[in-house]
């Protein structure tokens, strides 16, 4: 696949900033990238998880310092998201078998995009109004008993200060891992909400947790794609990784510095367009109604 | 193996020239610039040249000046691809049906000195499978493979597709005579070629009918790195992924301790 190296290294730069800035992984901007720039979405879904593996090891090895994670929480969401690695990396070679690859990928990234988009310029925007009138720019909510605090296997997690039963947290770790593998995101745009606002996990080891579950899921994701589909391009990775991981110090240290509704509400809008491309692509009339997919290579 | 190939078609061309009352004894001579295309990661793609020499003999000597026509065909390595067709499905445009060509070639190359329709007549352009148009690509039907009809839409849109993506290519002018015994062709081979085995035909016309024909062939493999990464790719895979994994963490290794805060 002829693709300019330099473009590559630039995108995971860029990506990588944001990703440093924001304290997202990235890979729900990076994939669609790497689609819009004629990669096939196998490819992209595979190697993007490759380079979220990478991150997510930085990331973790620091928050494994400082003893920022709740391993027992950890591994049983990893446990979930390991079944939902395998569902989705069995989902990407299905559809790709009846070319449907397109159109369920287009559907899923422009539902992702537009709710986390959504979320965020929301979010943000009401930052900025009560940042005006003057309240402080940051407030969490109220604890509250949610429905799901009353199912059974409940299991007490120490270094996290909850209680809750193990069947809502594997089916967390299950979506986390299924749309990981399928769509070549980590997932902590989900799992930090859910951990924060659903279990009440404290903040404080929350990123940690988070990084450690998409650590294994992605790696998972990267191994079964490999097998699988053969769909991972470890020299594309390569370039992804060494320019994520450098883009993201830099976009760490600038994020440190400046006031960040604003640039929420500018990566909100950033990523409720990515998601409009994707369902501009369905509705309008192509140029051109056939497209050829090589199966095999011959005798 | 190259060689040998081309000797045996030299043979052949003979005996076929020897039982045919109407044939005269010219003989094709062609000789590619190189036979090994390697792509490194930064390939963009390559022009290899062909050069071709016509031998005649007393018998068709009198052709000589103008007579003589060149048709070089160039078939790369067989692929098994699915052309999809976008329809309508409840607003959104959603791959729906799809035709199967089986073992058709990845890239395939008809070069000549003028339009083929001057050369032969359309049914020995038929008869000789000559040109983007009248080569047989064969689809599976239900179990069955069967050569696709010229005006089935899924194969001009096939065919239309690989154009666009330059891996097929007719060009009447890629033909250039030297003099009128020395031909020269450009072949071009854009960045996206599979690797294999190309296989270049040369056919020498005279009034409309092939008088001799040459073959030769080049090789399109990928440089030392980029092979060995494709066949562990597909050869050992689960190794392959694992390696990769094990990247992935160095490289994020590396990047904590470079950038080290704490």
């Amino acid at each position: 696949m002829p693709v300019n190296m330099f473009l590559i290294f630039g995108i995971g730069l860029a990506v990588g900033f944001l990703s440093g800035m924001f304290g997202i992984g990235g890979g729900f901007l990076l994939t669609p990238m790497l689609i819009f720039l004629g990669i096939p979405p196998v490819v992209a879904v595979a190697t993007v998880s490759t380079h979220i593996s990478a991150s997510m090891f930085s990331g973790s090895v620091a928050y494994w310092r400082r003893k920022a994670l709740d391993p027992a929480l950890a591994a049983m969401l990893i446990g979930g998201g390991i079944l939902g690695t395998f569902g989705g990396v069995w989902l990407i070679s299905v559809l790709r078998s009846i070319g449907q690859i397109d159109l369920v990928l287009g559907i899923a990234y422009f539902s992702l995009l537009g709710i986390v988009g959504g979320l965020m310029v929301v979010e943000s925007a009401r930052a900025i109004t009560r940042s005006r009138q003057g309240g402080p720019a940051d407030l969490r909510r109220p604890g509250s008993h949610a429905w799901f605090h009353g199912l059974p296997f409940k299991v007490r997690f120490k270094q996290s200060r909850i209680y809750v039963s193990v069947i809502p947290i594997w089916v967390l770790g299950f979506i986390t891992g299924l749309l990981g593998a399928m769509m070549g995101v980590g997932g902590g745009f989900m799992l930090v909400p859910a951990l924060i606002y659903l279990f009440r996990v404290p903040t404080s080891v929350v990123i940690g947790t988070a990084m450690m579950i998409q650590l294994v899921t992605m790696s998972m994701a990267t191994v079964m794609h490999a097998f699988t589909n053969h769909s991972v391009d470890v020299v594309l990775a390569l370039l992804l990784m060494v320019g994520g991981v450098t883009g993201a110090q830099f976009g760490a240290r600038a994020g440190q510095r400046i006031r960040s509704e604003q640039l929420r509400l500018l990566l909100g809008l950033l990523v409720l367009l990515v998601g409009l491309r994707f369902a501009l692509v369905l509705v309008i009339e192509p140029a051109n109604l056939y497209s050829l997919q090589i199966s095999e290579a011959g005798p | 193996m190259t060689r040998r190939t081309s000797s045996i078609a030299i043979i052949a061309g003979a005996a076929l020239l020897a039982c045919t009352a109407t044939a005269s004894a010219e003989r094709l001579v062609v000789s590619l610039s190189t036979h090994r295309v390697v792509i490194a990661s930064n390939f963009a793609g390559a022009d290899l040249t062909l050069f071709g020499a016509i031998e005649q003999d007393a018998a068709s000597v009198g052709r000589a000046g103008g007579g003589h026509n060149v048709v070089v065909t160039i078939i790369g390595p067989r692929q098994t691809t699915v052309t999809w067709r976008k329809d309508r499905v409840f607003g959104l445009w959603v791959n729906a049906s799809s035709r199967t060509f089986v073992d058709v070639p990845s890239y395939l190359a008809v070069l000549s000195n003028r339009p083929l329709s001057a050369i032969a007549s359309a049914d020995s352009r038929q008869h000789l499978r000559l040109g983007l148009q009248d080569y047989p690509l064969a689809q599976r039907r239900g179990g069955k493979v069967v050569t696709s009809k010229f005006d089935d839409p899924y194969r001009q849109a096939f065919v239309q597709l690989k154009t666009e993506q330059q891996l097929f290519h007719e060009q009447a002018n890629a033909v250039t005579f030297i003099t009128p015994m020395l031909f020269r062709a450009s072949i071009p081979l854009p960045a996206n070629v599979a690797v294999g085995v190309y296989e270049v035909e040369a056919r020498l016309f005279a009034d409309g009918v092939v008088v001799a024909r040459e073959n030769t062939a080049f090789e399109i493999v990928k440089s030392g790195a980029a092979q060995f990464i494709a066949e562990a790719a597909r050869d050992h895979s689960l190794l392959y992924g694992f390696a990769a994994m094990l990247l992935a963490f160095f490289t994020g290794w590396l990047g904590s301790v470079v950038f080290r805060r704490d």
